[in-house]
Parts: C-alpha cells; structure tokens; sequence
C-alpha cells in the first residue's frame, strides 16, 4: 500500500515537475514574444512647443528644434509631429547665417536642416491653439497636418521649452498657461482616450511647479528644475551673439544622439540625464501616475517609432479600375485669354448694383420717434390722413 | 509555342484597350532656369517649373489616377472650384531701379489671389476654407487671411487663363505683409514638383544659399491654358517659380565671377528625367562680342526672345543632351566679368509709397509713380487695400502730375467696416510721358482693444503693398499668339495687341505704428493702489480702531521666584 503510494507520488511529483518545466518554457516564450507587444502602443505623436518670441529667446527654438530632429530621426514621421514655433529664428534678419539654427558653439550642428515642416508658426503659437490641439477641438477647416490625430494606442511626447514660473509657463511675452489648465487637458485627452500613454518633457525655469497637478493615468514627467530654481542656457556664441541652448536640453540632444530606433535604452537612463554638476538645477521627474516600471519603459517607445510589423501570406485581389470610355464629342467653342487691362471697359463700368438691406434699428427707431412727436404734438386725428 | 500565343494576346489586348479608352490626358513637364547678370554686379537666378495636364477636374468622376501633376493641389482644385490660383511668397523687396523688371513680380510677405468657378454658390466660406487648406499645404500662416483682409478687386486682377467672361463677384485677394519665408515654406514647394530635389534643375534649391540673398520670391500658379493655336481645347497648367536675386557682397564675396556652385552650393549632373524639356538660358544680350562678361563652358546655341517689351539673346544650355555635362558630367556654368561699364536699360515704370507726418494721430500716403518714356503716355490702374484701423479721408485724395491736377478716369472706392473689411481703392490713372505722378490721401490713426493687439504691437502694423497694373509700350513687336516654343518665363501674361505688354509692379509695403498702450499699466496701478490703501487708509483706520492697555511687563526671574515664596508663604507679592 506504501509502495504504491510511493509509486504515484513519485509518479505524480513527476509528472509536477515536467507541468512545471512545460509552464517555464511558455512563460519564457510569452516573454520574448510578449516582449514585443508589452508596451501596447501603435503609433507614436509628438507635439514640441516653443513659446517665446524674441531675438534673445534663440535658446528656446534651438531646444525644440534639436528634439524635433532627434524625434525625426528615431522615425516618427512629419504627419505625426506637430511643431510649434512661436517665431522665427532662422531666416530672422539678426541671423548672420540665414536658414540655420545652431546649437552647439562653431556652428557645428544645425537642427533647423533642410527638411522642417512646422505646423504653428508666428502668431498662431496662443495657449487656446495648444489646448485645442491637445483635446482635439479644432475648427472643422483646421488641415491634416494641424491636428493631433492620436487613439487610445497613441504614445504622445510632449515637450514645453519658454519662459516659467512657479505653476505657469509664459506664451509669446502676453499670456500664460497654468499648471491647473495643463493637467485639466490631460484629463480631458484620458477621458476621450487620446493616448495610451504620456511623457510631458519640459525645460523651463521651476519646471517641476508644471507637473505638480497632474491627476491623469499613465503620464511621466520630467523637468529642468525643480520649484524655486532657475534652469540656466548653456553657451552663447560669438558670431550669432546670444545663448545658443538651454543646459538640459543640451544634454539631452547629446543623449539623444546615442539612441538609435533599436536602442533598449530605459527611462532610467533619461532621468539621470543632467546631474546638478552639469545642470547646476535639480532635473525633477514625476512617475506616480504611470503603470509601467520605468525601468521597463524604453526610449524609443516615445521618442522612436517602432512599427509592428505583421506578415501575412494570403492573396489580396485588386479590384478591377474605372475605365472611362472616350468622349465622343469634338468642342466647336473657341476659348481665348481675357484683356489683362481693358481700357475701355473700365472707364464704362456700370457701378456694381448694392444689395437692398432692410432699414437697421437705429433708423427704424429714429423715424418712430420722430413719428411720435408730431403725433403727439398734434393730435391723433391726423392719423386717418396719412393712412 | 503556345504558350507564346498566351502571352502576347493579352498584351496585344492590353495595348488595343488602352488606345479605345481614353486615358487621363497627356501630362507634360518642363523646366527651366533664367540667368540674367545684373549691372551692379548681383545675378538674378528664375526657375520656371510647368506641369501641363489635360483633365477636366470639374466633372463627375472625380479625378483619382495623378501622374505628375501634384495630389494635393488637384483634389484643392476640385474641392473649392478653383478657376485660378496664385499664391506667392516673398522675402525683400524687388529693386526695379537698380535690377530692371522681374519677370514675374511679387509683393513682400504672402498673396493669394483665387478665381472661382461660375458654380461656387458661397464664395467666401469657400475662400475661408481654401485659405486654411492651403496654410497646412504650405506651412504657412494662411489662416489669418480672413474678411478684414480681403478685397474683391473691380477692374485689376483680370484672369490669366481662359475665361468665358468675368464677373469680379468670384475673385478673392488677399496679402499678409508680415509673412516670412523660410525653409518650412520651401520644403512642402519642393515636393510639389515631379522629380522633387532630387533630379534636375531643382538640385541646385538648398536653402542655407537661396535665403542668404537680397530676393527670394516663390510662387505658384494655377490656370486652365490652351493647348495649340486653334484653342480648341484647353488644360490645366501648374507653374511653381522660384526668383532669387544673389547680391554682390554678402554671397559673391566682393568678387564680380559667378558659378552655378558659388550660387547654389551645387551642379548640375542630369535633367530631370520625367522632363520633356529642361534648359538654362543666359542673358547675354549687352555682351555680343564677350567685351563685358566670359561664359564658360561656351554653347553654340542662341534663342532670342521678346521678354518685357525687349528682344533678348539668351545662350541655351540643353540638358536633355548628354553633350552639354561634357566629359566630367557635371555642368557648373561660369559668368566672369572683364569690365564693368555699360548702362542700363532703364524700366519705364517704377513706382515707391511711403508715410509722410508725424506723431500718432494723423499720417499721409504717398504713392509716387514714375513714367520713364520719353513720348507715350499710358494707363495704370492702382489697387490699394489699406487696414480699417487707417482711417482714410478720401475728400483730401488728391493726384497730381507735373505739379497740376489729374483727374482718373475711373475711380471704385469701397469704405472699410471697423473689424470687418478692408478700404479699398482703385483708381485709373493716365501717366504722362516723363513725368512723376504723386497720389496721397490723408488717414488718422484708430485705437485697438487692447486684446487686438499682436505680442510685439511696438514694432507696427503693415499696410499691404500698392499693386499698379499697367499697359507699357514696347519698343518690340510682342508676339500675340502663345505657343509652346517660346521659353516659359516669356509667355506667362497673354498678350492682346503688339505694341504693348502688361506688367505688374508692386510697392514698398508700409510699417506704421499705432497708438499702443502701456500693456503692464494695469500691474503697476494694482500695486500702487493696494500700496496707498495699505499704507493711507490702514494707518488711518487703527488709529481710530486701536484702544491701549497698560499691561504688566514679565517680572524677572529673581523676582518671580521670589513671589512663588511669598505666596508660598501667604505674605503680599512685590510688585
């Protein structure tokens, strides 16, 4: 009865061990292959802002620009960035070399390029613009290449570089953002489910003041400084005569630049970017609010686009295409250009017709006064003569 | 061998299918560069790109199969009911003294001027879309033409292409003076173009050379053109022009030699491929016997021209034939100078604006145009689209040449709406021979709201250049009838009769500053009346509020022990 016992058990521990052995391998394999789709993202956006306007403020379209190129060559294409640019920098007429914009010293490195499209430019770069965009309420004319076009497998990259303060960010020298407003957008995108997960990136003064509010799943935030400090510019140059880059941007680019779209580079790496020995601010990030371990969230799973690729083997029939059949008609009409600058048909133009508009209030009102006076004055009885 | 026959009777099929239904119409592409050397030693540079398609956008089937023509720009057409587009974009300001005439003019900043089909029902709604459509194809801030910039203009702006008759209710123009240009802009115009940057003449566009000029002006056009002489049947033709005026100093470095790789940091290593014709002609006709400038390499082939009232030479490079690269298969055209005489010819129109008066309240415009021919008179229409917030007074209008009164034969002059539209004032001018004509009217400077104002209000409020079409006479017989042997950058205006030919010419825009307040006047007044009520009125009111009472001052230790034994003790406390 032992023996037996003692046989099923061993068969039974067995047959444990080769269930346990089995799960390992499936769990080995979910991982590798889980791996792969663990992020849950599809496409990746970017919205990049710039908010000041000025000669002086070069530092800050130089910030936007290098990550705009740094987000462009990880992949993400143009219809998927939309860059704001509160003025222009490089064809300024202060610029000493026109269509460019350097940001590191001797001009080594020009992040404008040859291949920008910006989306807001100028006067358009106003915080209603930037929460519009960001909610998606934008009026039905407003073009493709306008709009945050983002589901709810979107990943988006937000990064905000001006001038700030303790709970504000300063657009264009006459308005201001609030951190309330920004975190009340962000719940409004969650609500409409506008992105699968955030990453708010910004490189103001007190930065860390902007992301205090926060109350929506799945954002990550990082700043330049934390409330009470200063983020500092980096270098100015000689030949173009202002600050060229803002410290925590400079090192970011440059850590940037060592990431490539197959990078497995982690979150972790990117808040350590900038110590206070280089920055002499305090980097400060934020990831209460987002689900994943940092440690697990890759770089490029914002800054990159890595498509999902599936293969498929199955045959697709094309439809047949339209063909239209000849027109058999053979036109009589002559056409002919019109005169560029006909003399005489000018000097005989008969004045354009005005459209009759109905009389407005104020002169309905003035003749009813009117009206009433001499009635008044003179009695009703005259009333059966005009009538 | 059957298997041969399976082959063929298909294709056989094929190709007898194809030529019983009628295709999408023939697309042709041309392309061209114009060099004209300056005579104060600049190097005005045209490129002319055309795209000729057959096709009629208007019908039912919408149009799906593009070929060269551009996508985006086709489905704009069909969508908006586009009869004609022009849209241009412009950095400096063309100096017609000192570089003659350009071929195609354009204003400072950003136009756009649009015919609509008979069909269109609305068209301002349609102009508002087509505003916002064409801003996100272009990258440019487009949305911010809007009705209190744009004009219907009466007499000028006649269509460039075929027209059955013309009624301004469906022309729309607009400008924004304040536009810039930059790559961004250059960048979506590039991809217009069938080859894009990269084969043939569109090589040479990089942008750290084309915006380090004096000039740089990119266009496109849209109109429906004949095909032959006959005019039977008409297509579409897209003209996208690029003008660039290199200056002396800051891009030929002082040095009076120009090379196609000084300019544009490049040469030229084939044609664009999908191109029927792709030329570089030369302006050489102040150079017949090489005394002024050397051209290498040297070309046998001339082409003469009319262009501007003008019969020109222009050395052709052909570079369809692989003989023009030569053996090392690149061509960089060299311009060296030998002397630098020789005048110029002079243009027979010009014309300048400018703000006389001073202070903020009150202001004149002067538009003051020059008629450089010494026997002929001709008409001009002036077009000026001058911001509500200038006030004109059109009882003080006064034109004047030669110091006495000339009365226009024709004058439209619509008011301006507060915040709604725009003045606008046409007028028909005849300009004596060799004479100056001097327009003014006096305007008074309006109050903004203080949320109307831009984020830098101190720099000013443009005014929209002055637009003054005429009738030139030419010292040539213009060609009337337009063919497709004529190089492009002379056949764009149609011409009607052989002594004259149309040109446009366009004025400085003009910068005035407004009355603008004191922006940080509420923060300062803020402080300063929490500081005067703070200080004043709280003063006053615990003075009258503040009762005092005489309070013990804490006794000392000692003497607090000594108190604690006394009541210990029962003994009365020391005071």
């Amino acid at each position: 009865m032992s023996a037996l016992l003692k046989r099923s058990c061993s068969h039974n521990m067995l047959a444990a061990i080769i269930m346990l052995i089995f799960i390992c391998f499936c769990v080995h394999f979910q991982n590798t292959a889980g791996q792969f789709f663990s992020s849950g993202h599809t496409n990746n956006w970017a919205v990049l802002v710039c908010t000041s306007r000025f000669w002086f403020n070069y530092r800050h379209v130089a910030n936007t620009l290098s990550v705009y190129r740094s987000v462009k060559r990880l992949g993400i294409p143009d219809s998927h960035i939309v860059l704001m640019l509160a003025d222009d920098m490089a064809c300024n007429h202060r610029n000493p070399k026109p269509a460019t914009v350097f940001s590191h010293r001797n001009m080594e490195l020009n992040v404008y390029g040859d291949d920008v499209e910006v989306d807001y430019r100028g006067y358009e770069v106003t915080v209603e613009n930037f929460l519009r965009v960001l909610t998606g309420r934008l009026p039905p004319s407003t073009p493709r290449s306008k709009r945050l076009l983002s589901d709810d497998r979107s990943n988006i990259l937000i990064y905000l570089t001006g001038h700030g303060g303790n709970g504000f960010l300063k657009f264009q020298d006459s308005e201001e953002i609030s951190n309330v407003e920004l975190a009340d957008a962000f719940e409004q995108m969650w609500q409409k489910r506008r992105y699968n997960e955030l990453l708010f990136i910004i490189d103001t003064c007190q930065g860390a003041s902007m992301y205090e509010r926060f109350y929506s799943p799945n954002i990550m935030a990082l700043a330049s400084s934390q409330v009470g400090e200063d983020s500092l510019s980096h270098q100015p140059d000689l030949a173009i005569g202002v600050h060229l880059m803002d410290r925590y941007t400079f090192y970011l680019l440059e850590f940037l630049e060592d990431i490539h779209p197959a990078s497995k580079s982690n979150m972790n790496d990117l808040f350590k970017v900038c110590p206070k020995s280089q920055c002499v601010s305090t980097p400060g990030h934020r990831t209460d609010l987002f689900l994943r371990d940092p440690g697990s969230v890759l770089i490029t799973d914002f800054f990159g686009s890595v498509r999902k690729v599936e293969i498929t083997m199955e045959a697709i029939h094309l439809t047949d295409p339209i063909l239209h059949p000849m027109s058999e008609e053979v036109q009589e009409k002559t056409y002919s250009y019109v005169d560029q600058l006909p003399v005489s048909e000018i000097i005989h133009q008969k004045p354009k017709q005005k459209d009759w508009h109905p009389p407005d209030g104020f002169i309905l009102g003035l003749w009813t006064l009117i009206l009433l006076v001499f009635f008044k004055t003179y009695g009703i009885k005259h009333l059966k003569h005009i009538f | 061998y059957i298997l041969y026959i399976l082959i063929y009777i298909p294709i056989f099929v094929f190709v007898l299918l194809r030529k019983l239904i009628k295709e999408e119409g023939e697309n042709d592409f041309q392309e061209e560069l114009v060099i004209r050397p300056l005579h104060s030693g600049d190097i005005y540079a045209s490129f002319q790109f055309r795209t000729l398609w057959e096709t009629d956008f208007m019908r039912e089937n919408k149009v799906s199969h593009y070929r060269l023509f551009p996508k985006s720009l086709g489905q704009v057409i069909s969508k908006f009911s586009v009869r004609e587009l022009h849209i241009s974009f412009t950095q400096g300001y063309w100096r017609t003294m000192q570089w003659g005439q350009p071929f195609l003019p354009s204003p400072p900043g950003a136009e756009l001027w649009v015919w609509f089909q008979d069909s269109v029902t609305d068209v301002d709604a349609a102009w508002k879309e087509l505003t916002n459509v064409l801003s996100g194809i272009f990258c440019a801030s487009l949305n911010f033409i809007d009705s209190t910039n744009t004009v219907q203009p009466s007499a000028s702006f006649k269509p460039l292409g075929i027209v059955n008759e013309t009624d301004h209710r469906f022309l729309r123009y607009a400008t924004l003076p304040r536009e810039i240009v930059c790559t961004e802009n250059l960048t979506p115009w590039k991809k217009l173009l069938p080859c894009g940057s990269k084969a043939g003449l569109a090589v040479l566009l990089k942008s750290e050379k084309l915006f380090h000029s004096s000039f740089f002006s990119q266009t496109v056009h849209i109109r429906p053109v004949c095909q032959d002489r006959e005019c039977k049947t008409t297509s579409w033709e897209l003209r996208q022009t690029l003008n660039v005026v290199f200056d002396l100093h800051t891009s030929g470095q002082g040095k009076r030699e120009w090379s196609l790789f000084k300019m544009f940091s490049r040469t030229l290593t084939e044609a664009c491929p999908l191109a029927s014709s792709s030329k570089i002609y030369i302006d050489v006709t102040d150079n017949p016997q090489e005394e002024y400038f050397e051209l290498s390499p040297a070309t046998p082939l001339l082409s003469q021209a009319v262009v501007l009232g003008d019969r020109r030479t222009f050395s052709v490079y052909d570079l369809t034939q692989q003989v023009t690269f030569g053996t090392v298969r690149s061509l960089n055209l060299l311009i060296r100078w030998k002397s630098t005489e020789g005048d110029m010819l002079r243009p027979l129109l010009h014309a300048e604006r400018y703000v006389a008066g001073y202070g903020l309240q009150t202001g004149e415009i002067h538009t003051v145009m020059y008629n450089n021919h010494p026997f002929r008179s001709f008409p001009v229409l002036l077009l000026d689209s001058v911001p509500w917030y200038l006030r004109l007074y059109i009882h003080t209008l006064t034109v004047t040449s030669k110091g006495k009164d000339n009365t226009p034969s024709y004058i439209h002059y619509q008011p301006s709406k507060d915040r709604m539209r725009p003045h606008l004032l046409e007028m028909l001018v005849q300009l004596p021979p060799h004479s100056v004509t001097e327009v003014t009217v006096q305007f008074e400077r309006a109050l903004l709201k203080w949320t109307e104002y831009t984020p830098d209000p101190n720099h000013g409020f443009y005014v929209g250049s002055s637009v003054i079409s005429a009738l030139v006479p030419s010292s040539v017989a213009m060609d009337t009838n337009i063919t497709q042997e004529q190089p492009l950058f002379s056949s764009f205006f149609p011409c009607k009769e052989e002594s004259s030919y149309f040109v446009r010419v366009y004025t400085e825009p003009l910068l005035v500053n407004l009355p603008t307040p004191d922006f940080s006047m509420p923060y300062n007044v803020i402080c300063l009346t929490c500081t005067v009520v703070a200080v004043g009125y709280g003063s006053l009111y615990n003075l009258l509020t503040r009762s005092f009472q005489i309070e013990e001052p804490n006794p000392r230790l000692a003497k607090k022990i000594a108190n604690f034994i006394r009541r210990i003790r029962g003994v009365p406390l020391l005071s």
